[in-house]
């Protein structure tokens, strides 16, 4: 960054040097950490833009048909149909507006923000720096992967202005639906995805090459940091499991403008009428395709984020992680294991018991290397004299939050338990336990971590303990409601909340939702501007920072052992000095008859000893 | 170029025996294989899925699908030539030999829309009195016009040729089964049997017709998707070929090392769209 300062390493930054302009350094730049500075700022805006529109969605929730406050008047000025009328006439949120705000919220927040977060973000920064590399194996693919992801980001977000708006078939865009639903969203929803696929896969490839081919003289692979090994795994899933559903995309392209039939069977009725296709299609081949994605995505949002609290948790602790070989073993068979499971996702589609066994079978085996990783990182934390900074916090408070996503997902994997919960707020309850207080915690952690190395500067202690408080509290209060919600039998997806299904509503309704578990709405509303309004003091923060934060003494702020902390602050172009050598593994913290209780990777024996 | 400060750009890297490309060029392999293969998949769902008899069967032109496959084969071959005269420091024979591959691959894509304009002349037209006339388009009248909801007022009259009509309605069982086989199954006894002709109609005596388009029916979405698909990347091998044997020759003089490296992965891409075809060709023309 243009305001960071540089602790002055004589040498390196006259040998890399090169004045290439604004334009080449910070727009359409081949440096890895431009990349993955790039990935997160955009990133960030996504994920704060799909909170927003979580926001406005849990208004109407709460208070179904009223208009909804401050931003009512942009929803209704800038929202239009084909014929020209607001999509949101006096500020309220219609039905099919609810569809587009829920569909594209699980858009943006999947492929839109915590993939490139999580992966392109922190993986490009921090993956070559900890393998020794002097950059990106393609840094031209990479910059390349980055334009592709920019330009599907734009179309999704520009497909809300179209006439009709954006996608309202969910972020799954199961057909029939998604190619009966006869606005353009759709359509535009699908490009975008298809650009977004080509940026994953691009990134993919570059990052398997990287680490494969880059890794620094003596880096071999069991003395790899923990979180290479996980972005190394994600790399693989990312870049078989989304061909699949683009083959999808492109079919559903098909249905949707060639009007062929692939997902829409014979004898399908729109609207009460024979709809007009050639029919003999699947409606379970668009499920199957996009869950063989869609599971493995799920690995895709939490191994990275498991990758940053191994790093946090042996670097707070000042002791080696417990069990890394078993961490790296359970991190590849769940790489494995992530390929056949993804049909339990589908187990109230009709497509026959024995199928289910098999897939009910599957996830309850991943779920052994998940606990096993859950539980080494765990047994961490025993016997260290744990430093409380936020990065740690933050990390500290993964390990339960995502370990009640973990747990309660058991249910939904046992088939005869998900016939109750599938598709109540139950499972928006389960998943968001992974995804919110899970990764975004994990990743949050990670900016705190990093930020130092990426800048030059510390954030601020306090506002970061400030922002971790709030976000932990809010979190909870806004998701353990919604277990009861689902368990009561409240279905996701509905533009009122349920409120057609109460008993306030219909007296006397066998089932319907007591007032009870209504009234949860508006307290989770509550608490989900309480979450919002946590995030500020980290906003300020992150920006602030960047040029007020505390200068850090030294490359090596954290007392770190990996090779990102012993390359200079901010590393410049090609990274290291000279190629580093690696003599041991990443952990080696607190090693007795060391001089300091921490021994970096390209430490060599001779220094180590001569210091004792 | 910030590429300069990486190693294992040209020479491979100890360890693993490969430089960097080429282990970009499997990776991408690899998602592609999964690209394909979530479409073949889709394939045997959707045929497997289909009903009785109305799978089609020989809608393909044999003889011109095997002409474009000796086509996309001996491109593979002139390809492994072209990498061979590099390696061999023949750059003249590598031109030669890359010139081919891109004609061939030329060849391969004017084949493929001679092919396709062959479905999109040919029509499946739905009479008033529900019998379906099958045939090539041989002329419209220029005041053709189906788009009137009231039969009688649509104007104008076609001619398709090669045509024959079948009658479906009230039918079924064994009796059905034979009459299909004169539509979707043309290489049977039933479908050999039918007489063809020249049959005009008019626009008036006409429900509905559409052409052998991706639309048609899930035969022609698959044999579309796929094969358009397969074309596009016949189409981006092409041109980077096409680049590797014009401007980016250049690199010959400069860096020979790294130039016969790029042939020999762009050479892979080549050889892998290859391999498509090779399982797109039976899957489609023969089975």
């Amino acid at each position: 960054m243009a305001t960071a300062h540089a602790i002055p390493h004589p040498g390196i930054q006259e040998a890399h040097h090169e004045d290439v302009g604004f334009w080449r350094t910070y727009v359409f730049s081949t440096d890895h950490k431009i990349i993955g500075i790039q990935y997160a700022v955009t990133a960030l805006f996504f994920l704060m833009f799909g909170f927003c529109l979580m926001l406005m969605m849990r208004w109407q929730i709460a208070h179904p048909g009223e208009p909804v406050p401050l931003v009512g008047w942009l929803l209704e000025r800038v929202l239009h149909d084909s014929r020209g009328a607001s999509l949101a006439a006096k500020g309220i949120i219609t039905g099919d507006l609810y569809n587009t705000f829920g569909a594209m919220h699980g858009t943006i927040m999947v492929f839109m923000a915590i993939v490139p977060l999580a992966f392109a973000a922190f993986g490009n920064f921090v993956v070559p720096l900890q393998i020794g590399a002097p950059d990106m194996a393609f840094p031209r693919v990479n910059m390349a992967s980055y334009q592709a992801y920019v330009v599907g980001g734009l179309i999704m977000f520009f497909s809300f202005f179209i006439p009709d708006g954006a996608a309202q078939a969910g972020w799954t865009s199961y057909s029939p639906l998604a190619t009966a639903i006869t606005t353009d969203g759709q359509t535009f929803w699908i490009l975008g995805m298809v650009c977004l696929i080509t940026s994953s896969l691009l990134g993919a490839v570059n990052f398997i090459a990287t680490i494969i081919q880059l890794r620094a003289p003596g880096m071999t692979w069991m003395r790899l940091p923990f979180f290479v090994w996980a972005q190394f795994v994600t790399a693989f899933l990312l870049l078989l499991a989304f061909p699949p559903l683009e083959a999808a995309a492109v079919m559903q392209l098909m249905d949707k403008v060639a009007h062929t039939s692939f997902f829409l069977p014979t004898g399908l009725a729109v609207g009460g009428a024979l709809a007009n296709v050639s029919g003999g299609g699947s409606p379970l081949l668009w499920q199957h395709l996009f869950w063989f994605l869609g599971h493995p995505e799920v690995y895709v949002l939490i191994l990275p984020a498991m990758g940053i609290v191994a790093e946090v948790i042996a670097n707070n602790t000042r002791k080696p992680l417990w069990g890394y070989k078993s961490l790296v073993y359970s991190v590849l068979t769940i790489g494995f294991l992530s390929f056949i499971v993804w049909a339990h996702h589908m187990y109230l589609t009709g497509m026959g018991t024995r199928v289910a066994t098999f897939f009910q079978t599957t996830t309850m085996i991943i779920s052994i290397p998940s606990v096993i990783i859950l539980t080494c990182l765990f047994l961490s934390l025993w016997g260290g004299s744990i430093r409380f900074n936020t990065p740690m916090l933050f990390v500290m408070a993964f390990l339960p939050m995502f370990g009640i996503g973990g747990l309660t997902g058991l249910p939904l994997g046992f088939n005869y338990s998900d016939l109750h919960l599938h598709d109540t707020y139950y499972v928006i309850a389960h998943f968001h336990y992974i995804v919110a207080p899970g990764t975004i915690f994990a990743l949050f952690a990670g900016v705190y971590f990093w930020f130092p190395k990426i800048t030059g500067r510390m954030m601020s202690e306090f506002w970061g303990k400030v922002h971790f408080w709030g976000s932990l509290i809010f979190m909870n209060l806004i998701f353990q409601p919604m277990f009861a919600q689902g368990m009561a039998g409240m279905l996701r997806r509905m533009a009122d909340g349920g409120a057609n299904y109460s008993q306030a509503k219909v007296p006397g309704l066998i089932g319907g939702l007591s007032d009870h578990f209504m009234d949860l709405h508006r307290y989770i509303l509550y608490a989900a501007v309480g979450l919002g309004l946590a995030q500020i003091p980290f906003i300020i923060n992150l920006f602030w920072s960047i040029k007020n934060g505390q200068k850090v003494t030294s490359d090596n702020p954290w007392n770190s052992t990996t090779l990102e902390w012993q390359a200079p602050t901010p590393p410049p172009h090609g990274n290291f000095a000279k190629v580093p050598q690696v003599y041991r593994g990443p952990y080696e913290y607190s090693v007795p008859g060391h001089a300091t209780d921490f021994t970096p990777q390209n430490e060599p024996d001779q220094s180590v000893s001569a210091k004792r | 170029m910030s590429t300069e400060i990486l190693p294992y750009i040209v020479q491979p890297r100890q360890d693993t025996g490969l430089y960097n490309a080429k282990v970009g060029i499997w990776l991408f392999l690899a998602s592609e294989v999964m690209l394909f293969g979530a479409l073949f998949s889709s394939y045997i769902l959707l045929r497997v899925g289909s009903a009785e008899g109305y799978w089609p069967h020989g809608w393909l032109n044999i003889p011109v699908g095997t002409a474009n496959t000796v086509v996309l084969i001996t491109s593979s071959i002139t390809t492994v030539m072209a990498w061979a005269s590099c390696k061999m420091n023949q750059f003249g024979r590598f031109k030669f030999y890359h010139a081919c591959t891109i004609l061939l691959a030329l060849t391969f894509v004017g084949i493929k829309s001679y092919e396709y304009h062959d479905k999109f002349t040919h029509y499946s037209i739905k009479l008033a009195d529900g019998q379906i006339a099958d045939g090539h388009l041989v002329e419209k009248s220029k005041d053709f016009n189906l788009s009137d909801p009231d039969l009688t007022k649509r104007t104008g009259e076609i001619v398709i040729g090669h045509a024959h009509e079948v009658n479906l309605a009230g039918k079924s069982g064994d009796e059905l089964q034979k009459e299909l086989k004169t539509i979707y199954d043309i290489r049977s006894p039933e479908g050999r049997h039918v007489h063809h002709g020249e049959l005009k109609y008019k626009a008036s005596e006409i429900a509905s017709m559409e052409t052998y388009g991706p639309w048609h029916n899930t035969y022609t979405a698959i044999y579309f998707t796929l094969t358009g698909l397969h074309a596009l990347h016949v189409i981006a091998g092409a041109i980077v070929i096409g680049f590797l044997w014009s401007f980016g020759a250049k690199m010959w003089e400069t860096d020979r090392e790294r130039f016969t490296n790029r042939i020999e992965i762009s050479g892979l891409f080549w050889h892998f769209v290859d391999l498509v075809w090779i399982f797109l060709f039976p899957v489609l023309y023969l089975l």
